[in-house]
């Protein structure tokens, strides 16, 4: 039984407190050198072989330099905020199985628990940016919370049709339907396409980076922050990435499996696994980076436009039909 | 008092749901990264790139023309030879009298007092800093023992750091062949 625990314990803290962080570690150099080749320049290419080490010379300018809080803050909320965010964006990952019967926590309403816990998230930027006491902290903050509302919505919505086609709410049994069957991508296009433009919208990346908005309000919700609590946002915002990135893989792309491709049993099978959904993830990752320079930034209202009278209408069509689907033509 | 109407444009369908442009868009960044990342994984000079064509500077530099004129050092021959008589023409011609040199007699046991040579610089100077690059002191030199480098990258922390000395100097020179070998077929 404690044996048990301790198991869950050191898995938990080796997933999320290692590799998540080295991966957003790497997505910070991944980003700074690919938006650098897609704007014809090198990018960081000193430290290191091909600049790899880059993000640790990074991470020590962050550590050492001075922590500044602000006289006109709320010394709690400020403190606290950068937290708030931080760890909804760790615990989100928990449900993701990121290789043949691994996950953290296997739950049955995974996906349920992801929606509850990374809207938290907002929490944090919202009392960010409404603690630092500044007018571009507040502006951003209050984006957050608005942006959030519009694209949360669609985002859980466009998750419904997976459910009544897979009919579970956990993810592993989602996968297992789409090895056994067909990617859902294939019959659900339309729920991936919302799904995605909302996860943008979530982890307030490019084109919806409002919250940030840095040509507006020179940087949103963290413009009064500085050393390792500006990194700690920071650090959550690839961590969201990766986690939504995977999320993306597992309801719409078949998760760790390949069509057409038996995987054996025993421990090879789980690292082909795990390398087959790394390979996935790392393809909407760059995705991710991709879309943030080559599209503009939405204006505010655009977006407001976007999320309430598009992809909302669409999602629920979207859910009408599948149902009807469902009922009539292939009650499963 | 003009009232000024704003034109909007029509949008076509694909316009309006955004999926044209951006499709159009991702297709012109990624093309640029691909360009790029062929340029760095085939290591591509400078002049090969059509990304990426700003100089690395401390890997790639300028290619100088021939009569770049650069530092100004001292060889030696292929035998290892100082070339400097230290006849001191350099120093009397050097505009901004930035070389300094200290002549001396070798003795009457060495061996270049046989070929004839009586004079060498004991002192040999060249302030970097007053140096004005113009080459009189190569073009004015009898023994083709000071030339001027493709060198304009000089680095130091003090003023006195710019004043190279002649081992210095001759270090920077190296050997360049002497083609007369006046002194040694004497």
């Amino acid at each position: 039984m404690i044996w048990d625990v301790l198991g869950k314990l050191l898995h938990a803290f080796l997933v999320v407190g290692l590799v998540l962080p080295l991966m957003a570690a790497l997505m910070v150099w991944a980003e700074r050198r690919v938006s650098a080749f897609m704007q014809d320049r090198l990018g960081p290419n000193r430290v290191g072989p091909a600049g790899l080490l880059q993000p640790i010379a990074d991470v020590l300018k962050f550590i050492f330099k001075e922590d500044v809080i602000p006289g006109h803050v709320n010394r709690v909320m400020y403190v606290l905020a950068p937290l708030m965010v931080f760890v909804p964006a760790l615990i989100v990952f928990s449900v993701v199985p990121y290789a043949r019967g691994m996950a953290i926590a296997p739950l049955n309403i995974g996906i349920l628990l992801v929606f509850a816990v990374s809207s938290l998230g907002v929490y944090g930027i919202t009392i960010g940016g409404w603690a630092s006491n500044s007018k571009y902290s507040l502006y951003g903050g209050v984006r957050a919370s608005a942006q959030m509302i519009s694209y949360e919505l669609a985002l859980s919505l466009s998750v419904i049709p997976i459910f009544l086609v897979t009919g579970s709410m956990n993810l592993e049994s989602v996968v297992a339907w789409q090895a056994q069957n067909v990617w859902l991508l294939l019959p659900l296009f339309p729920a991936f396409i919302i799904f995605l433009v909302s996860s943008y919208a979530e982890t307030n990346r490019l084109p919806f980076d409002c919250p940030e908005a840095e040509t507006e309000l020179v940087a949103g919700y963290h413009t009064e922050y500085s050393s390792m609590k500006f990194a700690i946002f920071f650090m959550a915002e690839y961590i969201n990435m990766i986690t939504f990135s995977a999320l993306v893989v597992t309801l719409f792309f078949g998760g760790y499996t390949l069509p057409f491709l038996e995987l054996p049993a025993g421990l090879w099978g789980t690292v082909l696994s795990g390398c087959i959904f790394a390979a996935k993830v790392s393809f909407f990752l760059f995705l991710f980076l991709w879309v943030r320079w080559t599209l503009p930034r939405f204006r505010y209202d655009q977006l407001m436009d976007l999320g309430w009278k598009v992809m909302l209408p669409a999602c629920l069509v979207l859910i009408v039909c599948t149902a009807g689907v469902r009922a009539f033509i292939w009650p499963g | 008092m003009g009232i000024k109407v704003v034109r909007r444009p029509k949008l076509s369908f694909t316009e309006r749901i955004y999926l044209g442009p951006i499709v159009k868009g991702l297709r012109l960044t990624i093309g640029h990264f691909f360009g790029t990342l062929t340029d760095v994984v085939l290591r591509r000079k400078q002049h090969e790139r059509k990304t990426a064509t700003t100089m690395q500077y401390p890997e790639e530099r300028w290619d100088f023309k021939d009569n770049f004129r650069g530092a100004p050092v001292l060889v030696s021959d292929q035998f290892d030879r100082m070339k400097c008589v230290a006849c001191q023409i350099c120093e009397f011609v050097c505009p901004p009298k930035a070389i300094t040199i200290w002549p001396s007699e070798f003795d009457e046991s060495a061996d270049d007092v046989e070929k004839g040579v009586e004079k060498y610089p004991e002192r040999f100077e060249i302030d970097m800093l007053r140096c004005i690059y113009c080459g009189y002191c190569e073009e004015s030199c009898p023994e083709e023992a000071i030339f001027l480098l493709q060198e304009a990258e000089l680095v130091g922390r003090t003023k006195e750091e710019f004043v190279f000395d002649r081992e210095k100097l001759l270090a920077m020179g190296g050997v360049r062949e002497d083609r007369a070998l006046k002194w040694h077929n004497k």
